[in-house]
Parts: C-alpha cells; structure tokens; sequence
C-alpha cells in the first residue's frame, strides 16, 4: 500500500520497521515461514486494489443500495415471520454505542453494564411470557423452536414432535434441519397435524390421532403463523400431558400485552420472535429467537444456551452477574453439552430490553388492542372489495389470510399490480398452503392509519376489476 | 481498598513500561453508576412511549375471541423516555469494550468502520421486508452476489451462502451438508464419523454431533498438531467428514494439511476447514487450492464487521461447486435481468429464516471494498507482525512461557501463552491477572476455549487494529500486574479494584436454589432464603 490505510494503525512504515527491527527480521515474508510454499496460493487476489477513502467507499455502496425500494417509502402489508413495526428513536441510540455495538466478551467487573442489560431482557421478557428461567436468545424463530425441540427429546427420550400444518414452511424448515433429517443418531420425526378448514386453528380430533408415547413434544403457536389465535391451545397442551408430551408454545411476545401467558393454558416451553421488540426488518437480518420456562432443574439443565444470573461479589452487597450453566454449553464441554451455541443476536437483547423498558406494561397492552383493532378494521374493509373473501374472519391477531380465488386473478397478478402503485401486498400463500387456494397473508400493526387501508382497498378494488 | 492504579501512577517504575510521567500509564478507572436495575427504576404510570391508538374506524366489539385475553399485566417497568435512555446509556458506560483495548485472542478484534453503520441503517437496508419481490431489493442482492464472488477469489470455493448465523451456525450448516452429501450416495448409514482435532473450535464438535455424528477428537502430538499416523488410524470407510482450522488458536500452522485431505478424501469424507484463524492467513492460501470440500469466513471477525456482544453475525460458508446442490435456499443468482432468488431443489433446506443478516453483509462488502487486494494482505503481514511482536516482548516478562516452546518456527497471528510457572510460583492464576488489568483499561484477554492443552493459558490477538502504542500499553500492564502479583499477590487476587464493580462470586450461578435469570426468579429465591432463615 502506498499510503496508510486508515483502519489500520501500523500500516506506516515506521510501526513495520520498528516491529521488524524487535522480532529481528528485514523481509515479513519470514514471519510465514511455517506455510509450506506448496500451499502458497500462485495466483495474486483477484480483487481490486483498496480504496481508502471513506467517501468513495460509501458513494459506491449507496449508489447499488439506492437500487432498493423499501417499507419506508412504500405502504407494506408483508408479515410472516419478520414484521414491520415502529422502532423508537432510543433503540437506534443504543444500538449504535460503541461498547454494546463492537465488543465480544470482557470481564464479569469490565461487562457489567452490558450483562445488566441482558438480565433486563430476560426478566422483561419472562415478564411477558410468565416464564421464571430465561436463555440468552438464538439465531431465530426457528431455531429457538428447533432447540426447544431437541430439550423435550433429551426430556423426553422420545423422538417425535406434532407440529401444525399451519407452520410457516420458512420456520418449519429450520425446524426440520435441527431435528436431522437422514439417518443420524437420533433423528426427530416431525408430524404434521392438519388444521380445521373451517376454524384455521389446529385440528383437535387429528392431534389426538397423532400424539402417542412417542411423542417428545408438541409444537404450537399461537397466533399461528396464518394469524388465527388457538383458542383451544389449553386442550393442547392437557392432550400432550396426557401422553407424557411437552408442550412447547411459540409466541409473538408483542401479542402478550393483550393475550394470555403460555404457561397459563399449560405451556412448559415457550419460544418466539425477538425481532418486533424494536429491531428493524434489516432484510430479515433483525430475526432473533428466544427460549423461556419455568426455574425447575429439570428444564434448566436442557438449555443449549447462555444465560446471565444475578449473583454477588466480594464485596458484602454488591450486585454483579455472571454466567449460569455455562459447564453445560458447548464452550464449556463441546460434543458432550447439550447441542451447541456460538455467536447469537446478542446485539438485539439489549434493543430488545430498551423496547420493553420503554413501553412497560401500559404499552404492551396499548400496542395489543391497536393491532388486534387495526387488523380487525383492515380485514373488514378488504373482506368488501368484490371477489375478497377473509379466510377466518376474526379471532386473529396481527395477520389474516385474504383469499383472491374469487376473483380469478392469482395473488401475484395482483401484488404486480399493487406493486406499481407503491403497495408491498400480502405474502403469497398459494405456493406453500395450495390447499387455499389463491391466497394471501396480509400484515396490518400500529403502523399503519385507515387512509392506509383505504388506499390498499382502493388499489385491490381496482386490481380485481382491472 | 488501596487504589491499584496508584502503583502505576505512583510506584517505581519496576516494569519500564508503566510510568505517569512519560505518558505512558493512564489515570483509568471505569464509570461507576450504581445504576440499579431497570425492572427496580420508574412510577406508576409512567410512559417511556405511546403507541398510537386503533386507526380511525376501527373497534367496536372485542376482536379477540373469548378466553384468551391476558387478565395480570406483565410487570414491567413504568419510565420515562429520558430515564429510560440514560439508564441504558449508563450500562453502555459500564461496558468497557473496545473503548478500552480488547486483544481477545481467536476473536480478531478489529476496527469496524462506522461509516458502514451508517449504510446499512439506511431504509434501504433497514426498512427492508425479506419477503419483497426480487425486483425491489436488487441493489442488496447484487451486494451479494459480489460478495460472494469476492469470498470465491479468497478461497477458490464455487459457492458462498450467508443465512448462518456465526462460526457455530456455519460449522452446522456443514455437518448438515454433509448428511445430504453422504445421503445422496446412499452412504449416510455407513458415514458416522467426524474428524476433529482438540485444537479446533468446540463448534466443531458440537454440531457434528447435533447432526448426529459421532465425534472423533485427535489429540495434539509434539509437533503440534496431531500426527499423520493419528489420522490414518481413525480414517475408514465410516468418516464423513473431517472439520478442522488451521492455524490453530496457538499460532501453529499444520503443513501436512494438504495429506490431511487427501487421506480423508481417499476414504470417502468430506473435509471443512473452519478459517476462523483467517487473519494472518488471508491472501497467501486459499482452502479449495489445499483441497477443501468447504469452509467458513466469520464476517464479524475477519471482516470488519462489528461483533454486537455476540451477534448479529454471519458465518459465510463456501463450498465447491460438487456440493453447490446442497447448500440451504434460497440462492441468490445473476439472470440476463439482474439478480433473483432461487431455491436450491436437493438443498438442505434452511439452517435459519431468510438470506442470513444482510446487513452484515452490506458492512462486509464495503469493509473489503476499502480494503481491497492490497489491504488483505497488508492486514495479514501486520497482524503476523503484531503477533511476533508481541510475542518477543512477552516472551522477556519472567514467568510467561510458549505454548510448545520446541517449536521454533514462527507463529502465525496469534501465539497462545502460558502462566502455568507463574502460578505455581504465585497463587496468581491467569483469571486473576485477566482481572487485575482491566484495571487499566485493558479488557480480558481469552484464555483459550476447552481443551486449555497449556495450564493457565492467555491467547491476545493483536489483528491490524490496534497500534504500536496499544500493544506496548497491553504488554506493559501485563508486566506490570505480573510483577505486581509477586509483592502483592492479595492485590492482583482480589482484582478488580478500579471496575464497575468488584470480583464477582460465583458460588450462586450452578446453584439452583440461587441461580436467577429473571428479576422474578431472583426476588423469589431471596425471599425463600430470608424466610428459611427465620428473618
């Protein structure tokens, strides 16, 4: 490099030359002496020479970013799996601290306001969930849900889970990964329980068929992934117990405001989204996943994850933290722990407690009756254009399926159409759940306002008749 | 408590390094705030934000059905905005990070430009659903695409995907690329071994055995690596697959690498190679040259990414075009029309929702855009520098010793080092003096990940990052507290003393009837012992 590179301090001449001098080499090539020259690769990097000037960097990178249209500026109803809410100002300060944002792990002393802030995420969000034991989150949804799966196994010692078939594909596919498809040790056979047409919730009479003493666990969610709320989520879990199952509940926690904790209809582990808890979509990349249950031995010495614990130091009174369990990790004990961890959305967690510190418990029910008002209101209207049947018209959260059978156009006919007017519509369904037909999920939050809907209404009408 | 830093301040200058006057010792000690927690903070109806109410028109009538209504509100705090925001700016204080000096070996600590922060929190990143339509995101896909062809240049892979979520999601992607590898072949039920070595990350093992291997760990032989003959002998007709890094975390660069592959590869397994140690490595070796089926970059490491406390991260895995079939979806592909996404038919289908965190990619792409073919290399040279820099100067404190000394060849960007004399000679452990510099604004170094192989190991890692001045300044107060621990060993054993707070006892954190997650699990188990205690 002819000049020094501004992210790298001794890229000068005088640090090399000084570092050179003290190890006692003239030439850095020396320092690789170890690598076998056969192992050198013989073609220089096909990459271009660096640029060290931030502007240009940032020019070229904005420029090719520009080229993305976003929820910003368009009016968006895409949900399933990564929802658009609002993010308040104070999350995206504290995101951007330098010492929550770059570092990886310091001292029990040197950390401690970054290890406070986690423990205020877990007690808040065992708050929301009414679970007592709570892991530092996961990759995802999915993963947390395929974790949590794995615990009931090793629980359990049976290898079969009962999921629902209103599961989102993208959620259950994760799911299918972490329970080893193939011929591994110790396979988890994923049953699929039907849904009732009619209702949108699960199919009691079908669950009851397919749970039996092999069943590890079963998997529901409420609001399940098409938005319906499973009102018989208590027959569930009795059903499970009955046969010796866990029940593992998964949860939007922005629906807890309003709706019931898990353990409350029965649940022994509860997972979910971290993601609406302040993180921005980020293309997907603000998905976060987390594990509760209660404080009982038996489930704590499942967890896969890390977890901070209140504790002392000593000094007489002084609050610190540290990690609990960390023997049972794989840091701690490798092949021999309880599944594996690493590198997590540990960022977030932090978010995360800022969003729920700021909208305590008023706010949680406010944002609940909003969305569950707002969602209500928008199905409604959509249900009135000519040809638009709602699916399961209430008992929903958040999301509702709009079918466009009647209409004779697909659903990506019409989000094509709603697309050039600045409208991102419903996820298309008719791929994933053909069984209903040429269907769409639609996303309505707090975010949104009646003239929002009214233009979404206005453009179906005319995408129908156009 | 005597004021640690007094010493520095105050005392002789015993380690040539640490000395007020001549500006190389800092009057350090961290913000203490006593900020009590947020769940203990606020009143009643108070509000930190409002969300808005139903939109005009809506309500009328419950929209949710009966019984599922939440009747106990959850027990959360009541704060304002501004309390809210300095508590949390008051935690940031607390956390030294990387405003200190964090040379924590095998996580390549390194700069991370904020101007990519400011990219990838722009709408067009941030406000960003996954589930738009291909046209609409196609600046971020092309983002991807170079990337990817950027990984390829390299490492000499065919293929770079993103959805994992870390090094240990990446080394899981791999063991499941394996089983539909083996599967395909109709082998799967024969292939129940992977191959690791003690010296590669835990995640190695770990997710193998998720996956549902069997776990086979070569121990490290004189020579540093565990020897050819070790191998052979757990090679069979039952390996699928060896997964391993190289250098190891102690420097030590494995040159029958090469072999290594092919022995696996003659008996039918796959080899994964973890460059977890790419650093010093970059730019000189590209794993698919050494033969590797596979392989994985950490994007928050080796390529300035910010590493979050752990996440958002990307463990960018890269396979060659014989294993392209099964790599998770969606793929992200370059048509006559721009870029689209494109599920992978006989893929693994998905180790994690979504493309990955994207905007970690964003970051990735512009870091190494800035970087560049010289930069790489530059960033190797100087980080291998750093290292034997350090390394020399360690070397001349009394009681730090090598890891495998015998071996003379220079290590690559890190060494792993050893307190284990000192100790002995002390009481003073390698914890112990982790903590006492921090004192000096100094953060942990790592120790080493499970097995240590050296007693009281310390592993710092320099990177291109950190200047001269920081390296002297870390060298020096590990001098100085090393010595310090030989006068006055109650000083270093009770560290810290200029912390947020003091040493933590960690009598409680296995003990379930105190261990605590939760504030609620917390109040409960006190009041249980306060009442069991007659109070």
């Amino acid at each position: 490099m002819t000049v020094a590179h501004p992210y790298m301090p001794n890229s000068t001449p005088d640090a090399k030359t000084a570092m050179m001098r003290a190890v006692g080499i003239t030439d850095v090539d020396e320092l690789f002496e170890q690598i076998p020259a056969d192992h050198l690769t013989a073609k220089p990097i096909g990459l271009d020479a660096g640029i060290a000037a931030e502007s240009t960097v940032r020019r070229h990178v904005r420029r090719l970013l520009d080229r993305n249209d976003s929820c910003a500026e368009n009016l968006n109803f895409l949900g399933a799996g990564c929802w658009q809410h609002y993010v308040p100002a104070v999350c995206d300060e504290i995101a951007s601290r330098s010492e929550f944002l770059t570092p990886v792990w310091g001292t029990p002393s040197s950390d401690h306001g970054r290890n406070q802030a986690w423990f205020e995420y877990a007690s808040q969000l065992g708050e929301l969930v009414g679970m007592e034991f709570v892991g530092l989150p996961v990759y995802s949804w999915g993963a947390a849900a395929g974790h949590a799966v794995r615990m009931a196994a090793r629980l359990t010692g049976r290898h079969e889970v009962v999921v629902p078939s209103t599961l989102d594909p993208e959620r259950l596919a994760v799911i299918r990964t972490y329970c080893g498809p193939g011929e591994g040790n110790d396979p988890i056979t994923v049953v699929v329980a039907r849904h009732d047409p009619a209702t949108g919730r699960v199919d009691l009479a079908d669950l009851e068929a397919k749970v039996g003493e092999a069943t590890a666990a079963v998997y529901l969610e409420t609001p399940n992934h098409l938005g319906v709320i499973e009102a018989d989520a208590a027959a569930v879990a009795r059903l499970a117990r009955s046969h010796g199952a866990e029940t593992i509940v998964g949860v939007d926690p922005i629906s807890l405001g309003v709706l019931m904790p898990p353990p409350e209809y029965g649940a022994d582990i509860v997972v979910g989204t971290t993601q609406p808890l302040g993180v921005h979509l980020n293309a997907g990349g603000g998905v976060g996943g987390f594990i509760a249950t209660r404080d009982d031995e038996r489930y704590a010495r499942e967890y896969p994850t890390l977890q901070v614990s209140l504790c002392d130091t000593i000094v007489p009174g002084e609050r610190a933290f540290g990690m609990t369990l960390f023997h049972q990790t794989s840091y701690g004990s490798r092949e021999d722990g309880n599944d594996w961890t690493g590198n997590s959305v540990y960022l977030w967690t932090v978010v995360n407690a800022v969003y729920m510190a700021l909208m305590g418990p008023q706010g949680f029910a406010d944002i609940g009756e909003t969305i569950a008002a707002n969602s209500a209101y928008a199905a409604r209207r959509i249900g009135e254009v000519p040809g638009l049947r709602v699916l399961w018209p209430s008992g929903f959260f958040k999301e509702f399926v709009v079918d466009f059978t009647g209409t004779g156009r697909s659903v990506a006919a019409v989000n094509g159409f709603l697309r050039d007017r600045g409208i991102f519509g419903g996820k298309d369904l008719s791929a994933d759940f053909p069984e209903l037909g040429q269907a769409a999920l639609y996303c309505v939050t707090e975010i949104h306002t009646a003239d929002d809907i009214t233009a979404l209404v206005s453009a179906l009408n005319e995408a129908v008749t156009a | 408590m005597n004021d640690g830093m007094s010493h520095g301040v105050n005392g002789t200058n015993t380690t040539g390094g640490l000395n007020r006057a001549d500006g190389t010792a800092r009057r350090y000690h961290a913000a203490v705030w006593d900020e009590p927690l947020i769940m203990e903070q606020g009143a009643p109806g108070r509000r930190g934000t409002v969300p808005p109410g139903p939109m005009e028109g809506a309500g009328g009538g419950d929209p949710l059905p009966a019984g599922v209504r939440r009747t106990t509100p959850p027990d959360l705090p009541e704060a304002a905005e501004p309390d809210v925001l300095r508590h949390y700016l008051r935690l940031s204080q607390q956390t030294m990070g990387m405003v200190g000096i964090s040379l924590f070996g095998t996580c390549t600590m390194k700069y991370n430009p904020r101007v990519n922060e400011l990219l990838a929190a722009r709408d067009q990143v941030a406000e960003v659903h996954p589930h738009q339509d291909d046209g609409s995101i196609q600046g971020l896909l092309e983002i991807v695409h170079r990337f990817d062809l950027m990984l390829r240049e390299l490492s000499g892979m065919g293929r770079f995907v993103f959805q994992a979520g870390g090094g240990a999601a990446a080394a899981y992607l791999h063991a499941c690329v394996t089983r539909a590898y083996h599967e395909s072949r109709g082998e799967l039920a024969q292939r129940r071994d992977v191959i690791t070595t003690a010296q590669a990350h835990p995640c190695n093992p770990a997710t193998a055995a998720a996956a549902g291997f069997n776990v086979i760990t070569l121990p490290v032989e004189r020579d540093g690596h565990p020897s050819l003959e070790a191998l052979r002998a757990v090679v069979s007709d039952r390996t699928a697959s060896l997964m391993i890094n190289n250098p190891d975390d102690m420097g030590i660069y494995n040159p029958h690498i090469k072999q290594w592959v092919d022995i696996v590869h003659e008996a039918g397994g796959l080899c994964f190679y973890d460059h977890a140690n790419f650093n010093g490595v970059m730019g000189r070796i590209k794993a698919a040259e050494l033969g590797f089926d596979a392989c994985m970059f950490m994007l928050h490491k080796t390529f300035g990414v910010p590493k979050g406390g752990g996440g958002p991260a990307v463990g960018a895995y890269g396979c060659t075009p014989e294993l392209e079939r099964f790599l998770p979806g969606p793929l992200v592909v370059q048509t006559d029309s721009g870029y689209e996404r494109r599920e992978n038919p006989e893929g693994i289908g998905r180790v994690r929702e979504f493309l990955g965190n994207l905007p970690q990619v964003v970051k990735a792409y512009s870091w190494l855009l800035a970087m560049g073919a010289d930069g790489i290399r530059e960033a190797a040279d100087i980080s291998v520098l750093a290292n034997n820099y350090m390394e020399a100067r360690l070397l001349a404190v009394p009681g730090v010793t090598k890891s495998f000394d015998h071996l003379t060849l220079r290590r690559l960007e890190m060494t792993r080092f050893s307190l284990g004399e000192y100790t002995e000679q002390t009481g003073v452990t390698a914890v112990d003096v982790q903590n006492r510099m921090t004192d000096f604004g100094v953060d942990a170094f790592w120790l080493s990940h499970e097995p240590w192989i050296v007693p009281e190991p310390f592993t710092p890692e320099a990177g291109e990052g950190w200047s001269l001045e920081d390296i002297d300044y870390w060298i020096d107060v590990l001098a100085y507290v090393m010595e310090e621990g030989r006068t006055s060993p109650a000083m270093v054993k009770s560290a810290p003393h200029n912390q947020v707070v003091a040493q933590i006892d960690g009598s409680s954190l296995d003990d379930p009837s105190r261990w605590a997650t939760t504030w609620r699990a917390y109040q409960r188990k006190n009041a249980q012992r306060a009442n069991a205690a007659g109070r």
